[in-house]
C-alpha cells in the first residue's frame, strides 16, 4: 500500500471565498482572526503592566521599534531593493531629530513628525544615485553608507562628534512611551499590506519582478522606486526619531550594524514579502535578544546563525508555513 | 611634499589595490558573492597572531599555515554555505555577509580588542628613496601587491584554471557544457580570494593594531575599488585603486585628514552618476539608461 502526501485547502476557506465570507458568523472569524488576534494582544499588553513588569514593557516598545524597521526593510524588497544598510534611515531620522530638540528646543510633539520626514528625505536623496543598481549592486552600496555617515560625524564633528547630543526632552508619560510604537506598528503594517495589494503596489510589484517589461509599459520606475524608498524611510526614521527622545540622547551608535542586522534577520526569519512576516520575525528575535542581553556581542553572532540558517534552509519563513497550516491541512492517501 | 606624495600615494594606492584583490576574483571575475571577505582578512590577521603567541610557530611557518587555513575556509564555505544558494544573487550576499558578520562579532566578543594584537614586520629598517624615508614594510607591500595584481591578471588570461574562473561567470551553462565543473571552480576561486585576502592582512596589518572595525572597512574598500574600476576587470582594479589612493592622499595633506573617508563616499557616488559598469567594465546588467 503506497502512500502519497496530498494537501488540500480546508473546507472553511473554501467556503469564505468572496461574498460567502458573509454567510454566518463562523467565515467571518476566520478571516478576521489572525488580523484581530495580533492588534488585540498589541493593544492589551501594554495595559498588563502590574502583570508583567516595566522591564518587559520596556522590551515590547523595543520589539515594536525593530518591527517597523524590518517593515520598512520588507517594503523596500517589494521593489526589489535589498538594502543591507537599514541604520541610514534609523540614523538619519535619529539625528534630525535630535539636531532640532537640541538647537531649537522644540518640543518632541514637534521634532518627532519633523524627524521622521525630514530623516526620510535625507535619506532618499542620498539613494537616489543608486537607485539604477539593480538587486546586489544596490545592496552592496547601502551597506557602505551607515559606515560613511558615521565616520563622517566622527571625523567632522559635527552633531555632536564622538559625544553626540544629550539631555533631550524625554517623553511625556509611559503611556505614550508604550502606545505610540504600538499604534505606528499596526498603521504601518496593515497600511503597507494595503498599499502593496492596491494598484500602487501592483507596480512596485512590477518593477521587482521584471522592471525592463514596467519601463517599456511608459512608467518611470526610478521615480517610483524613490517614492518606495520615501514610504519605508518614513517608517524607518520614525524609529529613529522615537528612540531618541526615548534614550534622551543620540550618538554615532544610531548607525550601528545593529540597526541592519536585526531587519534583515527579522524579515528572513518571517518570510519576505510578507509584511506579517518580518512582524513575527521582529518578535521572536528581539526577546530572545533580551536573554542574549549578557553576553554582549555574541548576540550579533547569534543573529548571524539564525540568519545563515534560515536563508540557506528554511527560505521561505516562518509566516509562510504558518498561513499554510491555517488555510490548508494534509494528509496521506492511498495510491497502490 | 611632492616625491612624498608621489611616494605615499603609490603605497596608499597598493594598500588599496592589495585589499581589494581578493574580493575581486570572487565576485567580480568569477560572480561568486564574498561578502565574508572582511571577516576572513581579520582572521588571518588573529590566526597569524595565536598561531605565533600561544603555539609559538616561527613567522614563516605561522604565515604558510594561515594562508593555507583560510584558503580551505574560503573553500569550505562555498560547500557549506553557497552551494544551496547558488544563482539567487540575494541570498548569496546575505549569507555570507551575515557570515562575515559573525566572523568579526566572534572575536569582539572574545576579547580580541585591545592594543597587544599587532602582527610583526617582515623586516624592520628604513631607506631612503629620493629624500624620502619609507620602511621595508611598505616597499614590500609595493612588491607583493603588484606582483599580485600582474598575476591575477596572466592567471585569469593565461591559464586553464583562470579562463575558468572567467567562464562560469559569463555563462554558466555553457562552461558546464564546455566540461568546466562549475562547482568545483566557484569553490576554488573563493579559495584563491580568501588566500588573497589573507596575504594582503599578512602584509598590511603590520603597520597598524588589528581591529576589528577594520573588517567593515576593507569590505567597503573592497566595494569601492570595484565600483570605481569595474568589477570584473584586473586593470580596473589597479587604476582604480590609483585614483582612490591618491585622490585620499592628497585630501590628506592639502585638506583635511578627516575628508579621507569621504573620498570613498564620493567616489561611488560620482561613478555611479556617470558610468555605473565603472572605469573598465563591461556588464551591461548595472547601465540603466534608456
Amino acid at each position: 500500500m503506497k502512500l502519497r502526501r496530498e494537501r488540500l485547502d480546508r473546507g472553511i476557506k473554501a467556503r469564505c471565498e468572496d461574498i460567502f465570507a458573509l454567510s454566518s458568523y463562523r467565515e467571518i472569524l476566520y478571516l478576521m482572526f489572525p488580523r484581530v488576534l495580533p492588534v488585540l494582544v498589541l493593544l492589551i499588553l501594554p495595559l498588563l503592566q502590574g502583570v508583567i513588569g516595566l522591564y518587559w514593557e520596556k522590551v515590547l516598545m523595543n520589539t515594536c521599534i525593530m518591527a517597523l524597521l524590518a517593515l520598512s526593510w520588507d517594503l523596500m524588497a517589494s521593489v526589489g531593493l535589498i538594502s543591507l544598510g537599514q541604520a541610514l534611515f534609523f540614523g538619519a531620522g535619529a539625528y534630525i531629530t535630535g539636531f532640532l530638540n537640541y538647537t531649537f528646543k522644540l518640543p518632541p510633539i514637534l521634532t518627532i513628525p519633523l524627524g521622521t520626514l525630514g530623516g526620510a528625505f535625507f535619506s532618499t536623496l542620498l539613494l537616489l544615485p543608486v537607485l539604477r543598481l539593480r538587486g546586489v549592486y544596490f545592496a552592496i552600496v547601502t551597506l557602505t553608507f551607515p559606515l560613511l555617515l558615521s565616520r563622517f560625524i566622527e571625523t567632522t564633528k559635527i552633531l555632536g562628534g564622538t559625544e553626540g547630543m544629550s539631555a533631550l526632552s524625554p517623553l511625556p508619560n509611559i503611556w505614550v512611551e508604550l502606545y505610540v510604537p504600538v499604534f505606528a506598528l499596526l498603521i504601518c503594517l496593515f497600511g503597507f499590506r494595503r498599499l502593496i495589494n492596491e494598484d500602487y503596489g501592483l507596480v512596485l510589484q512590477g518593477i521587482r519582478d521584471n522592471d525592463r517589461a514596467v519601463m517599456s509599459g511608459a512608467i518611470n520606475i526610478y521615480w517610483f522606486k524613490a517614492q518606495a524608498i520615501f514610504i519605508a524611510g518614513v517608517a524607518g526614521a520614525f524609529t529613529g526619531a522615537f528612540m531618541t527622545h526615548y534614550n534622551q540622547s543620540v550618538g554615532m551608535a544610531a548607525f550601528a550594524m545593529d540597526y541592519s542586522i536585526l531587519p534583515l534577520t527579522a524579515a528572513v526569519l518571517g518570510g519576505v514579502g510578507t509584511f506579517a512576516g518580518p512582524t513575527i520575525g521582529a518578535f521572536i528575535l528581539n526577546p530572545l535578544s533580551e536573554y542574549l542581553r549578557s553576553v554582549g556581542p555574541l548576540r550579533v553572532v547569534v543573529y548571524s546563525a539564525v540568519l545563515i540558517i534560515c536563508v540557506v534552509g528554511l527560505p521561505e519563513g516562518i509566516f509562510h508555513y504558518l498561513r499554510r497550516k491555517y488555510h490548508q491541512f494534509e494528509r496521506m492517501v492511498d495510491i497502490g | 611634499m611632492i616625491p612624498s606624495i608621489i611616494i605615499y600615494g603609490l603605497v596608499n594606492s597598493v594598500i588599496l589595490a592589495l585589499t581589494a584583490i581578493g574580493f575581486s576574483l570572487t565576485f567580480g571575475i568569477s560572480g561568486v558573492a564574498n561578502f565574508a571577505y572582511g571577516g576572513f582578512y581579520i582572521f588571518s590577521g588573529f590566526l597569524v597572531w595565536m598561531l605565533i603567541n600561544y603555539l609559538k610557530f616561527p613567522f614563516i611557518l605561522a604565515i604558510i599555515v594561515t594562508i593555507g587555513v583560510v584558503g580551505l575556509l574560503g573553500f569550505v564555505t562555498y560547500w557549506v554555505i553557497l552551494l544551496r544558494v547558488r544563482g539567487i544573487p540575494l541570498s548569496e550576499v546575505i549569507a555570507t555577509f551575515a557570515l562575515g558578520v559573525g566572523i568579526l562579532e566572534l572575536f569582539r566578543w572574545m576579547g580580541f580588542v585591545t592594543y597587544e594584537f599587532t602582527l610583526p614586520y617582515l623586516k624592520k629598517g628604513t631607506i631612503m628613496i629620493v629624500g624620502v624615508p619609507i620602511d621595508y614594510q611598505r616597499l614590500f607591500i609595493i612588491g607583493i601587491g603588484l606582483g599580485l595584481v600582474l598575476f591575477l591578471y596572466f592567471f585569469t588570461h593565461y591559464t586553464r584554471i583562470g579562463l575558468a574562473f572567467r567562464g562560469i561567470a559569463q555563462n554558466e551553462r555553457t562552461a558546464i557544457s564546455l566540461g568546466i565543473k562549475s562547482d568545483w571552480t566557484a569553490a576554488l576561486s573563493l579559495a584563491f580570494g580568501s588566500a588573497m585576502a589573507s596575504v594582503a592582512a599578512i602584509v598590511i596589518l603590520p603597520l597598524g593594531i588589528i581591529s576589528i572595525n577594520t573588517g567593515y572597512e576593507v569590505l567597503l574598500i573592497a566595494v569601492a575599488v570595484g565600483i570605481v574600476g569595474g568589477l570584473e576587470s584586473v586593470p580596473g582594479i589597479l587604476v582604480a585603486s590609483l585614483i582612490l589612493g591618491y585622490a585620499q592622499i592628497i585630501t590628506g595633506t592639502y585638506f583635511k585628514p578627516e575628508w579621507m573617508m569621504v573620498v570613498y563616499l564620493a567616489a561611488i557616488v560620482f561613478i555611479l552618476a556617470i558610468k555605473p559598469s565603472g572605469l573598465f567594465g563591461k556588464f551591461k546588467e548595472l547601465e540603466e539608461r534608456v
